[in-house]
């Protein structure tokens, strides 16, 4: 299968081990990964803020970039559900309405695809230390992901994982929100990440880099011993 | 601090930095609503289908709010065939004015109010007691909340934010009890104090949980009584109840109370579920001589005129999404500066006391959908946010962040240029540490209180053309 990933400006430029384990994961899995050239952003942030004609400008790019792709993969629940839920209601009445139906049917979160498309759990991966799983708001409760990554990482040798307390409680990113109200969007950081300590892990996993990058930023700053990784990072690894 | 100039969003960012950095608080809301998570959950668990109880719930009450005007007049029609009265009320100031004028026709002098939403909604007890009557709160929490001189903080569990030894301390100053610690004792003060002003006074005044049309009652529920005691001793009744309140049939009820309480509490069933019909009939020998109801719109039907929002009228007030909101756990209930508190209250009061004034609100959430997920009448809460949001920045954009917009998609329909973007910015973390966390950082907000992550020193994109030109080359060579 050719696999056109979806590359979130934040892994584009923050998280780049993050696209890459997704494609070698694919490649070894024998599936042609290409990432279009002409992909931005998904227009999340606009569109977060009421300003849904600059999204939609946005969002047209992504119709055009990824018109002639076979599936779309993404890496982030948030980016993910932006392509999948949000861009019908962006283009709801509008000439684009069907392609924007057509790119949203396409649309795979990683470790749905990777369970629900591609039927795949044990990817053979290895990875040794006690972590706990962060759930993105997004890809729970918009695109309806929670059991695809624990599926996979059910499966790789070596990992330990605990459920924390606060796992569906939202890590206090929320895009633009994060600096819009720093005093909450912090406080609810606090609640995360004492969650996570409280386990006693040594790794936070998600499928989301923006939660992990509010997640690694409280962490960083306060705790400094847990870190930070992309469901795919931990995949990846033999 | 709250300051009568300043715009209600400067007191919200002003008090949400004061309820953030109150942490024995939030533990203690937070602890709270976790036991309150428990109940639920357990509660919840014996619906063989929670999902389709929930679909069917949102069933009837969309039949009921797309024909409030066939389900009212029903209700109207069978409710003052009994004697009953009803006052349709277009704002808050005709239900204030027709509630103090019947109180002064009447002569009344006490009044005992039993917990009503609608009544904080307009002010109703600062307008009786400037007219000289006395209000008394009989709801526990919301007894506590009057004689603290605070609205209430959660719009189902009042004083939930309040610890018992304040509770105590508060008796003690405003009642001149005794300091106790045990709850049955202060629940035994309020109840000596109440029991006195359900006797004396002539007027109660009260709240709806349903109206029911097809049998012209209201439906109230309760958990401790109070209620019953404010309908049913003094001489006047008077139910101040929200237009949307109303179901088709009484039949409903059998869905709705155990959905109400299972969301609201994690009970089964609320303690008290009374219907009303109407004052006292002849040959029985209880309930009040005048009953009526007053129904109140005060901008509910700008939210009717509204299609793509509508369902927010749905609600039944059990404060679900209060409850499993990070936002209200970690801001708490009067930084919201609103009478319905959390993310119900964020989508309603824009349209109730003005968009711009209000907007904040919408603003002030990370959309996590929690809220929705809980919602036992199945409104689209989150993305309503977003739709606020929406309507909004369309009515007034604000003037610096459309500028941003504008040039963030300019940026953004260029390929080539979002690309050479991304290559500058290691540089820019490069020198980001040179005005971290000063003045001069555009990302202060952030590294005030989190790290920034450094660009990777080679992006995605380079990274991954990398990666097919050593493939290619591969390939090559073993041709």
């Amino acid at each position: 299968m050719r696999v056109s990933l979806f590359i979130p400006c934040f892994i584009d430029s923050l998280y780049p081990n993050v696209g890459m384990s997704m494609v070698r994961i694919l490649e070894r899995l024998g599936h042609t990964v290409d990432v279009p050239e002409g992909q931005t952003c998904c227009g999340q942030p606009p569109f977060n803020s009421g300003y849904w004609d600059e999204a939609r400008s946005v969002a047209q790019n992504q119709l055009r970039a990824f018109k002639d792709a076979e599936v779309i993969v993404s890496g982030s629940g948030s980016c993910g559900s932006m392509l999948k839920v949000f861009y019908p209601e962006l283009f709801h009445g509008r000439e684009q309405e069907a392609e924007a139906k057509a790119l949203s049917a396409k649309t795979w979160e990683f470790s749905e695809f990777l369970v629900n498309k591609l039927g795949v759990t044990d990817l053979g991966a290895r990875f040794e230390g006690r972590a706990t799983f962060h759930d993105g708001c997004h890809g729970l409760r918009e695109l309806g992901t929670k059991q695809a990554p624990r599926e996979l990482l059910k499966h790789v040798k070596g990992l330990e994982l605990v459920e924390m307390g606060e796992a569906e409680t939202c890590c206090g990113f929320g895009g633009t929100f994060a600096v819009k109200f720093p005093q909450i969007s912090t406080a609810m950081a606090e609640v995360k990440c004492n969650s996570i300590c409280e386990t006693k892990a040594d790794y936070v996993i998600s499928n989301d880099s923006s939660c992990l990058m509010q997640i690694g930023g409280y962490l960083n700053r306060n705790v400094g011993t847990v870190k930070c990784l992309h469901l795919a990072e931990v995949l990846v690894q033999q | 601090m709250n300051s009568f100039t300043s715009p209600p969003k400067d007191i919200f960012q002003n008090d949400a930095d004061r309820t953030t950095d109150d942490g024995p608080r939030r533990a203690a809301v937070r602890n709270a609503l976790h036991n309150y998570k428990a109940a639920r959950t357990r509660t919840g668990a014996t619906y063989t289908d929670w999902k389709a109880a929930r679909s069917a719930a949102s069933t009837i009450k969309h039949e009921a709010v797309n024909h409030l005007d066939k389900y009212l007049e029903e209700f109207e029609r069978k409710f003052t065939a009994r004697g009953g009265k009803v006052f349709w009320a277009s704002n808050s100031q005709q239900a204030r004015e027709y509630i103090v004028n019947l109180a002064k026709a009447r002569n009344v002098r006490a009044i005992v109010k039993s917990k009503a939403m609608t009544g904080e909604e307009i002010h109703l007890n600062d307008a009786l007691i400037a007219e000289g009557f006395g209000v008394v709160e009989s709801d526990l929490g919301e007894f506590i909340q009057q004689l603290k001189g605070e609205a209430p903080y959660h719009f189902v569990f009042p004083c939930m934010h309040l610890r018992r030894d304040e509770i105590s301390d508060l008796f003690h100053k405003e009642l001149g009890t005794a300091k106790t610690n045990s709850p049955e004792e202060l629940t035994m003060i309020a109840r000596r104090v109440l029991r006195r002003t359900y006797v004396e006074a002539d007027m109660g005044i009260s709240g709806g949980n349903f109206i029911v049309a097809d049998t012209g009652m209201i439906s109230i529920t309760e958990n401790e009584g109070n209620a019953r005691l404010t309908v049913g001793v003094p001489k006047i009744h008077v139910a101040l109840i929200g237009i949307e309140k109303v179901v088709p049939r009484l039949g409903d009820l059998a869905l709705l109370l155990p959905m109400l309480a299972t969301a609201g509490t994690g009970q089964h069933l609320t303690g008290y579920n009374s219907m009303y019909g109407g004052p006292r009939q002849p040959g029985e020998n209880d309930g009040p001589e005048e009953f009526h109801v007053v129904l109140l719109d005060n901008h509910r039907t700008r939210l009717l005129a509204d299609p793509e929002q509508r369902d927010a009228l749905h609600c039944i007030r059990c404060g679900a999404c209060l409850n499993v909101c990070p936002i209200f756990k970690n801001i708490g209930g009067h930084t919201y500066g609103t009478t319905y508190q959390g993310p119900i209250g964020s989508v309603i009061t824009p349209h109730f006391r003005g968009l711009q004034d209000w907007k904040h609100l919408s603003g002030a959430s990370s959309l996590c959908g929690a809220c929705t997920e809980t919602c036992p009448v199945g409104i689209d809460i989150h993305h309503h946010l977003l739709h606020n949001r929406r309507n909004a920045a369309a009515e007034k954009p604000a003037p610096g962040e459309g500028l941003l917009w504008k040039a963030f998609t300019f940026l953004m329909r260029r390929p080539a240029l979002y690309r050479l973007a991304t290559r500058f910015a290691p540089l820019g973390s490069m020198l980001h540490p040179l005005i971290e966390r000063s003045a001069l950082d555009p990302m202060i907000a952030w590294t005030n209180t989190r790290d920034f992550p450094e660009a990777a020193t080679k992006s995605f994109r380079q990274q991954f053309n990398a990666h097919q030109a050593a493939k290619a080359s591969k390939n090559g060579g073993a041709k």
